[in-house]
């Protein structure tokens, strides 16, 4: 079902989106465009407010100022998280439960959530409960559940932080899938390698400002700022 | 004194001679409290994974209220539908006094704070795990009422256990709507406070052994459910 | 999950369905407000067969005490009245409630108390002399307190006997008769009982009988055919059957019949 998307998806813009809470400004107002059917990546180190501009993205939070929009019709976004939250079920009943708030009629449910399940390489653990799944299997579950929602915009926040090599391996495969198929890949990661493998535009922030927006090219080998340079020596940067 | 082997001894003859007026207060204060469990459940359920998810002004009182309310005297209960319900209440008209149908009324009044008090608590955590998530998937406030509900399904089993302990324990309540009437409206409280007043001491403990070991047999049965299904879906 | 469904949903019916035939049940029956003493003595078990097997119609027992009879009967709540305070009886028919009330039967009261009686009053004469003696031995009484027909005339009798009950040994305990036997054993107090519920009492551990056989300790039962212009939602017909049986020859016969370990413990009196 995931078939290439014909028309182009929605550009996202984010208009001097600034988000303040208790007091402390955790974004001072931003503006950039994400068009296109682009991997990027968001960068910076911890604190830098990545995950907080990935939520105003995706419309998690309501920004404190500014506006975010989509340029048309807002696109079939999904998100996974660094943490996945899987429902109290089967790892099948964790997908036929995605299609059936989208009205997927019973039978096809089963159907495609089985297929997803085999996509990801988890068909024999359609039985087993979500939540007793190593954490690399709980990632592809929940990419396998993105999958489902034929996502045009998928967010990922810090995918990875908590796995080990090869599970890495695979969440970075489904990442390109996704992307292959025609859906704009929005990640955060503070791990550099996996930027350079995986951007092909960057967004580097610091201290809750957004610093650079620039292709993975330029970013890697000319970065602007002291502190995106410094971030890519692999200095400590905070 | 009645000693406790005597007591024991006639709970023993009790169950063993099957006696019919036994059986049918046994079966009176199962159905009595579960049905009030039922009703007090679908009500409460919703009300308490609603009160979760919603914010509205004056949403603190109603959860004091309904956590002050999980005391509530079951005599007090009793007394309110007895007014409620009498010919010379409001709902008069119905003519349900004195029997069964006002003692789950009552009931329910005693157990629908408590589940819906625990609901609201046991929701709210898994709401604070699951918000980012549902809210992704793009669910209303409404659509994820369900969701939790399921997901939290261990936990308000428990919930609904400490409902039906309150129910099949008190007995302020159905003493006063239900008037304790032979074959009509006598349950397993009202029989041991009868015999109690009879000075029938070993009749009136061995009742309660009876009723101890009714509901311990319930939790049990509930318990093995939830464990069962806890292993098979962690 | 569909099979705990099944299974809650299977158990669901079922115990609707024996819900509807239970309360589709006959609609032949009164409800009968009346004491715990009467109650407990086992009475009605032994008459109220006889009257069903005459009549057809069922008697529906809410045992409570004589105070809480009358407010049920006030708020229509019960179909007929069987009680034992002939003033408050009175009282009641003045005040429009019922419109007949007729004598049907009597038991007595009875003084219990610890074996060794320290107040004497198993030497007593009079119900009167037994009480003084109590109150100037400051024995511990232990009294019902619960404005019961058997409270009012223990209140009645301290007043024949120009006593105002109070201090440490005078025990109000707002319990029901049996509670009151209950707590009085435990706490070797006097007490004033009915003689049903002292017969059919199986807790009297260092309690006995002192004082028995005074006229002022009889106690009459009055049955009260409630007011249909006030109530006319209630079952007067059937109402009036038993009211008119319990006086009839065989309801006479029945209440004389009902023994506990061979003493009978009501005696008829209807006129």
């Amino acid at each position: 079902m995931n078939a290439h998307h014909t028309p182009p998806v929605a550009a996202l813009e984010l208009d001097n989106v600034g988000f303040i809470h208790r007091g402390h400004a955790l974004l001072k107002p931003t503006s950039l465009r994400l068009a296109g059917c682009q991997r990027t990546l968001i960068m910076g180190p911890n604190g830098a407010g990545k995950s907080l501009l990935m939520r105003l993205a995706h419309g998690l939070l309501t920004p404190t100022s500014g506006t975010v929009r989509w340029q048309g019709k807002p696109p079939a976004q999904a998100m996974v998280f660094q943490r996945p939250v899987l429902l109290r079920r089967s790892a099948l009943d964790n997908l036929t439960y995605v299609l059936a708030i989208h009205k997927i009629s019973r039978q096809n449910r089963k159907t495609q959530a089985i297929n997803a399940l085999d996509k990801f390489g988890l068909a024999h653990l359609a039985k087993r409960p979500a939540r007793v799944l190593s954490g690399g299997e709980q990632q592809r579950l929940a990419l396998a559940r993105a999958w489902l929602l034929n996502p045009q915009v998928l967010f990922l926040d810090e995918p990875t932080s908590a796995l080990d090599p090869a599970a890495i391996k695979a969440v970075e495969d489904a990442v390109l899938e996704f992307h292959h198929s025609g859906t704009r890949i929005v990640m955060t990661t503070h791990d550099l390698h996996q930027a350079r493998r995986l951007a092909n535009d960057v967004l580097f922030m610091h201290n809750g400002a957004l610093l650079e927006h620039t292709p993975a090219n330029d970013f890697f080998t000319a970065p602007t700022s002291h502190e995106a340079a410094a971030f890519i020596r692999g200095e400590l940067v905070w | 004194m009645p000693t406790s082997e005597n007591a024991f001894s006639t709970a023993l003859a009790l169950i063993l001679s099957m006696d019919s007026a036994l059986i049918s207060i046994v079966t009176l204060s199962l159905q009595v409290s579960l049905m009030a469990v039922l009703i007090a459940s679908l009500l409460a359920l919703p009300l308490g994974a609603a009160l979760a998810l919603w914010h509205f002004p004056g949403r603190n009182a109603v959860i004091v209220a309904l956590n002050a309310l999980m005391g509530l005297p079951p005599v007090v209960a009793g007394l309110c539908v007895y007014l409620l319900l009498s010919r010379a209440g409001p709902l008069g008209e119905w003519g349900l006094l004195f029997t069964p149908s006002a003692m789950v009324i009552a009931q329910v009044i005693l157990v629908l704070p408590i589940i819906a008090a625990l609901t609201r608590q046991q929701v709210e955590a898994l709401h604070g795990e699951y918000a980012e998530q549902l809210n992704s998937l793009g669910l209303s406030r409404r659509r994820m009422i369900p969701t939790l509900l399921w997901d939290a399904r261990f936990g308000l089993l428990t919930v609904i256990l400490a409902g039906f302990g309150r129910a099949s324990a008190e007995v302020g309540a159905v003493m006063i709507v239900g008037g304790n009437i032979d074959g009509v409206t006598r349950v397993m409280t009202t029989s041991i406070v009868l015999e109690t007043s009879k000075g029938n001491l070993p009749m009136a403990l061995g009742l309660g052994i009876i009723l101890l070991a009714l509901v311990t047999m319930i939790n049990a049965i509930a318990h093995m459910i939830g464990e069962t299904a806890k292993r098979r879906l962690g | 999950m569909n099979k705990t469904t099944t299974l809650i949903t299977a158990s669901v019916c079922t115990t609707a369905l024996a819900w509807s035939a239970s309360l589709l049940a006959d609609d032949d029956f009164i409800t009968l407000a009346s004491t715990t003493s009467t109650e407990n003595s086992g009475l009605f078990d032994a008459i109220i067969p006889t009257f069903t097997e005459a009549t057809g119609i069922d008697v529906r027992v809410v045992a409570v005490g004589t105070g809480q009879a009358f407010e049920i009967g006030r708020r229509g709540d019960a179909d007929s009245l069987l009680v034992h305070d002939t003033a408050g009886e009175a009282q009641f028919v003045a005040d429009g409630y019922a419109t007949e009330r007729l004598d049907v039967m009597y038991n007595d009261f009875v003084i219990v108390g610890p074996s060794d009686d320290p107040a004497g009053i198993s030497h007593s004469e009079t119900v009167i002399d037994a009480m003084q003696r109590i109150a100037k031995s400051e024995s511990p009484f232990a009294s019902r307190g619960d404005d019961s027909g058997t409270n009012r005339a223990e209140l009645r009798l301290w007043e024949d006997a120009g006593i105002t009950p109070q201090g440490e040994w005078y025990r109000e305990l707002g319990s029901g008769m049996g509670p009151t036997l209950n707590t009085a054993a435990g706490m070797d107090a006097y007490a004033m009982t009915d003689r049903a519920t002292w017969v059919a009492f199986d807790n009297p551990q260092n309690l006995t009988l002192l004082f028995e056989g005074d006229e002022a300790l009889f106690n009459q039962y009055g049955s009260l055919l409630l007011s249909a212009e006030r109530h006319p939602h209630l079952k007067h017909d059937l109402a009036a059957q038993w009211h008119q049986w319990l006086v009839s020859e065989q309801g006479q016969q029945a209440i004389a019949d009902f023994e506990v370990d061979g003493q009978p413990l009501f005696f008829p009196n209807a006129e």
